[in-house]
């Protein structure tokens, strides 16, 4: 009996180093799958389902600490609220009443311009699980499944947008925020009806304004509201306020700073509207509308 | 001699395998709480140190591919891309594995620098990644590294405290 090799007493299977590569090309595969294709997602919701209790149990602490703060609200608290919430709701009065005649003029003059009456879009509650670890990208998780979301749906807060639904899983979805670096929305200037794009910047204070001439009729303190082109955000929704202008002639656009309408990330309920109905289909560009005409006459005379 | 008795009696300590997935849970868990702003920023892996732990002191028990499993699940919670976790716990793992004789041999204090170093190099892989796939370095990780390695000792105490059987600490 020749032994070749060395005597094993210990079978521990393969070595750390065996081990440490096969894994490492494991993740770096899963990697490049999940970054250029979509095959992976139904394997990530099963997962998510697994996870799913661990994250509802995260999200108590922060309950309990909500409880126990309202808990212990002082009486000069709640007394100043009180009186500032009064305040507040006379004014509030004030403006329902003018409100109230404006959409009765509203209605006539819609009804004699014979325009259909803007939709009421349902929407629903969700709260706020957690927001994503990398700050370079601004995301929540919200509690609102499959069943309930669907992607590219419009999340706002009571006071204006926050972003939209981009990925669903069984009992969760990711909400991008309007501040993420990759995230635009069309907007109007409230103030003139004027067409911009708004770009989030990944600070949650900030939005940038690029593409406006240096011309363009825009002022600090000018309210943006959603235009409503893209399909996605209802149109008249606040999105941000102008903060900042920086006009210089050397550049062809200026430099437009904007702060978000809402707090952007210090929410825990918002709400997620439901789909808008689609936009009808875009119109083929004139080129390729008269190159295809052409090879339809042509073939007709065969 | 009496001394590196202990230590190695430390390292002995029996480890049960549903404590080891508790413990693994429970760090999940931390790392799920919302954390946000800066405070996100400087989060310490908790994940990334029990791993670390029952690496360099149950080296047969946690592998490489326990550390990777635990990364997909990481993967999941945290949102990111598949394997980015994944792809750093395994060079954690791996590291503490390898190094984890060498880690013995030191106080906690000491193998608090140990920590920080590997954890670092877990952490730069998964920057790597990061500038790769979003075009930014992003140094804030590297913060976190180091906050972790802080939250070395005080891990490992706790954790040797659970580990330790109850009733007969005179007799040791």
């Amino acid at each position: 009996m020749d032994h070749t090799g060395s005597v094993k007493f210990f079978n521990r299977g393969p070595s750390p180093i065996v081990r440490l590569v096969f894994f490492s090309l494991l993740s770096l595969l899963l990697l490049f799958i999940d970054s250029r294709h979509q095959y992976l997602e139904s394997t990530r919701s099963i997962l998510s389902t697994l996870i799913y209790p661990l994250q509802k149990l995260t999200a108590l602490p922060p309950i309990l600490w909500d409880e126990a703060d309202d808990f212990f609200t002082t009486h000069n608290r709640l007394l100043h609220d009180n009186e500032e919430l009064r305040a507040q709701h006379a004014a509030d009065a004030a403006q329902a009443l003018q409100l109230q005649g404006l959409q009765a003029e509203n209605v006539q003059l819609r009804t004699l311009l014979d325009m259909r009456e803007r939709l009421k879009v349902p929407m629903q509650l969700a709260e706020v699980l957690y927001a994503e670890r990398d700050p370079s990208r601004q995301k929540l998780l919200l509690n609102l499944g499959q069943a309930k979301v669907a992607d590219g749906q419009a999340v706002l807060d009571s006071s204006g947008v926050v972003g939209q639904v981009t990925r669903v899983l069984p009992m969760l979805s990711e909400v991008t925020l309007i501040t993420d670096k990759d995230h635009e929305v069309p907007v109007q200037v409230l103030r003139n009806g004027l067409r911009v794009i708004l770009f989030g910047s990944g600070n949650p204070n900030e939005l940038e304004l690029r593409y406006a001439p240096v011309t363009a009729d825009i002022q600090e303190g000018d309210m943006l509201v959603t235009s409503g082109i893209d399909g996605t955000y209802p149109p008249g929704l606040p999105v941000a306020k102008i903060s900042h202008i920086e006009r210089d002639p050397a550049y062809p656009f200026a430099r437009v700073q904007c702060a978000p309408a809402t707090g952007v990330n210090n929410q825990r309920w918002l709400f997620v509207l439901s789909s808008l109905d689609k936009l009808p289909p875009r119109p083929e560009s004139g080129a390729e509308a008269s190159s295809l005409k052409g090879k339809r006459s042509a073939k007709a005379p065969k | 001699m009496n001394m590196l008795l202990q230590k190695d009696r430390e390292f002995m300590l029996p480890a049960r395998a549903t404590f080891i997935a508790a413990s693994l849970l429970v760090a999940l868990l931390f790392n799920g709480l919302p954390w946000s702003g800066v405070w996100l920023t400087l989060r310490p892996d908790m994940v990334a140190l029990v791993l670390l732990y029952w690496c360099t002191h149950k080296p047969h028990r946690v592998g490489i591919g326990i550390a990777w499993g635990i990364g997909i699940l990481a993967d999941v919670a945290d949102a990111s891309l598949f394997g980015q976790h994944a792809l750093a716990y395994t060079l954690l793992a791996f590291g503490g594995i390898v190094l984890h004789r060498r880690v013995q041999m030191f106080n906690l204090q000491q193998q608090t620098l140990q920590v920080f170093l590997l954890l670092l190099a877990s952490y730069a892989a998964y920057a790597a990644v990061h500038w790769q796939v979003q075009g930014r370095f992003a140094w804030g990780f590297m913060l976190a590294s180091a906050t972790s390695a802080l939250m070395w000792v005080p891990l490992t105490l706790l954790l040797q405290s659970l580990r330790r059987p109850r009733g007969n600490s005179e007799r040791l």
